[in-house]
């Protein structure tokens, strides 16, 4: 049986990698067009607010090898599942901007129903332009389902 | 503009392309080059019945919606639930609609659903949303 309470007393809030990004025109001009936002601020390099998509931060740092420490608990093979993916906005990304992704599980807990005990892993990701300024963050939510 | 709004709106859906031209532009842009998203074939091989839109895909329709509903407007958060996956050439809509206001913050808050060809909410999720007073 897992002990969560020790999981999270041992890792949650401590930041485990650092990740970084240079954000260039064509990737934020070509992700708003995808999303077919016609929004001057992130389509139009000629407005004077422009800047990179508000979602646009949030497929940054989703490298699977990323998601948890390198020396996290197995949790066993039982099914993984997407629980989600929550971002929030501290301030504009601008093309040019230096950022550093800066990942901590922020949470865990599980929840038992029907089909079992699931264990929810909240990885955050605090990111940060070159003066320092906090941009965004970004929680992912991953659902693992305990066997047996 | 916030006095605009009144709380049960429904934002206008939209009806985003998910083409295969469009998910490939989006997963060069966000460096997510997966087969799974970029080749029916190679999705079939990985027993998905065609080629999938990312998740976060989905978020950028959504705030797409929101922007042309209230041009100007700053989101400040949103927050999906990717429930099923929804299939790269098909024809999902967007939806929204307003279920919360803060009249002195003026921000409002609005849930958000993106439903599958096939009638299935795929993604739900909520958005807060800064407009001008």
């Amino acid at each position: 049986m897992i002990d969560l309470e020790s999981m999270k007393a041992t890792w949650v809030g401590v930041e485990f990698h650092r990740s970084h990004f240079e954000i260039d025109q064509p990737r934020v001009l070509n992700y708003a067009h995808a999303c077919g936002d016609e929004d001057p601020r992130y389509c139009d390099p000629d407005h004077p607010d422009f800047q990179a998509h508000p979602l646009f931060i949030g497929c940054l740092g989703n490298s699977p090898g990323n998601m948890v420490p390198k020396d996290f608990p197995d949790l066993g093979k039982g099914r993984s599942i997407d629980g989600g993916k929550a971002v929030e906005i501290h301030g504009p990304i601008r093309v040019g901007d230096k950022l550093s992704g800066r990942s901590q599980i922020a949470d865990i807990y599980a929840k038992t129903g029907r089909s079992g005990t699931m264990v929810f892993i909240v990885h955050r990701i605090n990111f940060f332009n070159q003066r320092d300024e906090p941009v965004a963050t970004v929680d992912l939510r991953q659902i693992k389902a305990m066997e047996g | 503009m916030f006095s605009e709004v009144e709380l049960g709106d429904d934002l206008p859906e939209t009806h985003p392309d998910v083409s295969l031209e469009r998910v490939r532009l989006f997963c060069d842009s966000a460096g997510m080059n997966w087969g799974r998203f970029t080749d029916h074939e190679f999705a079939k091989a990985e027993g998905l019945p065609g080629a999938i839109v990312p998740g976060v895909m989905s978020q950028g329709f959504l705030a797409a919606m929101i922007h042309r509903w209230a041009p100007g407007c700053r989101i400040q958060k949103l927050d999906t639930v990717f429930r099923t996956t929804m299939l790269v050439d098909s024809h999902p809509v967007c939806r929204g609609a307003v279920t919360d206001t803060d009249e002195g913050a003026h921000t409002v808050e609005i849930d958000l659903t993106m439903v599958a060809e096939d009638g299935v909410t795929a993604v739900q999720g909520t958005a807060v949303v800064d407009l001008a007073p």
